[in-house]
């Protein structure tokens, strides 16, 4: 019994730590490659860059979202009623990993609560890919 | 010979005609004399001896400003939601309020401006203009003729801002439609194009006819190249040169970390004041102005290592601090503020969003002491306080972020906001 409850505290500490990782590196890329545009805060800037912050492109479904990262955004969005025009470049250079981590990042930081995006999430539209 | 001259005088005449509204105040002008400032001057600190009334507090999203010689105030925005393109305001009682507001127009924009009795505004991809009345106010506002058409709206540096000069010519900006001209606009790692393509028809200041109409990009000059984007745009009547500030490049830090600490790739490059000729090229997108070293260095797109200089092109005669935003220039040839402010600059800093990981900066109207068409001093913040807090991290957080400036027929100074659209009309105290 007692191994029992060890084995189950470890599991759950392991799991818990590989989320602080996963919440560490996403924060990681999203310092390096997101927040000149969008901000330390999610806000982004207006009429530029779309914010993040309570975004439905954020927290709502995965596939457009993560096409945004893999192909670039090269249209004018409305978000809150707001519009925003700038270009965004395509990071397909970000691994799958890097990319599903970023996104659970921002989908669960600046106002956002959606569930977490998987690495196989990312492979499959990688490969589908035009 | 007859066939020259008629229409010659009667343009002529045209020009007299136009000017006699143009160029006089009406003798019931709005005077500062008569208006007391706001106790906390609409919210913004100015330099001493100075006070503002906010003429409007909320007009949409404002751009540039044009004040009539009747004190009617023409504002254009960028946003045309419900048709309200350009904001008409009036003060009729002279308490520095305005009493009426109208808006029209159902293209947003940035640039407006008078020329010979017409309004020109400029949405992002022409430019257009309406016939004044003996009042100053539209004939047609839903009938715009055409003057320039056709102009490239790619969705980034896409405002078309303008200016005059006094030989018949309008010069309007056409911004480079990317950060530094990569091959892949603002990726990591993607090289810069040489020569960059986009400089054919992007990247400058193109002159063309202020008074022909329906023209396009090919009927006008490409009269100075190598300006990634310069929203703030005059012309100096009083020593005859055009001037401009530009959008120095972003991501030297986020895309060349190696080379450029997170604080230099906020303060570099700098914001660079120009005075343009005939064919000058200033150097976007092969190079970017250090501040420090006084020169014009070669970009890393291009083999730059943050060294190697770029002697190619023509230097500005000012640097500002990285990031800032120019958005409009006014030179002031006013009789209402002390003698130093005759014949200098006014400029607009819209306020950064890319110097991140440091706080933002750069939300406050500057001045410029002028002599001989040249700067004669360092620039001093004339009014700041418009973001409302000393530190802004995101430029989602400024209350206000000054844009558009314009002189009113008694010297007054005109400010408007971008987020808002906040009119303030700045006075001298005395």
């Amino acid at each position: 019994m007692k191994k029992g409850i060890l084995i189950l505290f470890i599991s759950i500490s392991y799991f818990a730590s590989a989320q602080v990782k996963k919440e560490a590196d996403g924060k990681a890329i999203y310092n390096q490659y997101c927040l000149a545009c969008h901000q330390e805060d999610g806000t982004g800037v207006p009429n530029l860059n779309p914010p993040l912050r309570k975004s439905d492109w954020v927290g709502g479904e995965k596939t457009r979202l993560i096409r945004v990262i893999l192909e670039g955004l090269n249209e004018e969005i409305e978000v809150n009623g707001e519009s925003y025009n700038r270009v965004m470049a395509s990071h397909d250079f970000l691994s799958d990993k890097q990319v599903a981590d970023v996104l659970t990042y921002i989908r669960t930081n600046f106002g956002n609560s959606a569930e977490p995006v998987k690495e196989e999430e990312v492979k499959v539209l990688r490969k589908k890919k035009p | 010979m007859k066939k020259i001259l008629l229409p010659l005088s009667l343009s002529f005449g045209i020009i007299a005609l136009s000017s006699a509204f143009y160029n006089k105040p009406s003798i019931d002008a709005p005077k500062a004399d008569n208006i007391t400032p706001d106790a906390d001057n609409g919210g913004i600190q100015l330099a001493k001896g100075f006070g503002a009334v906010v003429v409007a507090e909320e007009t949409g999203k404002a751009r540039h400003i044009k004040v009539l010689p009747n004190g009617t105030i023409y504002i254009k925005n960028s946003n045309a939601k419900n048709d309200k393109g350009i904001t008409v305001l009036k003060d009729t009682n002279g308490d520095g309020k305005a009493d009426v507001v109208e808006a029209f127009g159902a293209y947003g924009g940035t640039g407006i401006d008078i020329h010979n009795g017409y309004l020109y505004a400029s949405s992002n991809s022409e430019v257009f203009r309406y016939k004044l009345d003996a009042n100053g106010d539209v004939i047609d506002k839903t009938k715009p003729e055409t003057v320039i058409t056709g102009l490239p709206d790619l969705r980034q540096h896409e405002a078309k801002p303008f200016t005059f000069d006094e030989s018949g010519h309008i010069y309007v900006t056409i911004g480079a439609p990317s950060n530094v001209c990569q091959e892949k606009d603002r990726q990591k790692g993607s090289p810069g194009m040489t020569p960059c393509p986009l400089l054919e028809k992007n990247g400058g200041i193109w002159q063309f006819n202020a008074d022909k109409l329906n023209q396009k990009q090919e009927d006008g000059v490409r009269f100075a190249t190598g300006i990634r984007n310069a929203v703030a745009l005059d012309y100096d009547p009083a020593s005859k040169n055009l001037y401009a500030l530009q959008h120095g490049r972003d991501m030297l830090y986020q895309h060349y970390p190696e080379i450029y600490s997170a604080e230099k790739g906020a303060e570099l490059p700098a914001e660079e004041f120009f005075q343009i000729k005939k064919n000058d090229d200033f150097g976007w997108p092969y190079s970017y102005y250090d501040p420090e070293k006084k020169q014009k260095l070669l970009c890393p797109e291009y083999g730059g290592d943050g060294k190697k200089l770029y002697t190619k092109a023509k230097k500005p005669i000012m640097a500002f601090p990285g990031h800032w935003a120019p958005n409009d220039l006014l030179f002031y040839h006013g009789n209402q503020f002390p003698a130093k402010y005759k014949n200098g600059a006014f400029i607009c800093f819209h306020g950064s969003w890319n110097r991140a990981p440091l706080n933002q900066a750069g939300y406050f109207v500057a001045f410029v002491p002028f002599k001989n068409g040249l700067p004669s001093g360092p620039y001093e913040v004339f009014a700041e306080g418009f973001a409302g807090g000393p530190e802004i991290k995101s430029p989602g957080d400024a209350k206000a972020r000054p844009m558009g400036l314009a002189e009113g027929p008694d010297g007054s100074l005109y400010i408007t906001d971008s987020v808002k659209g906040k009119v303030w009309r700045v006075i001298y105290n005395k």
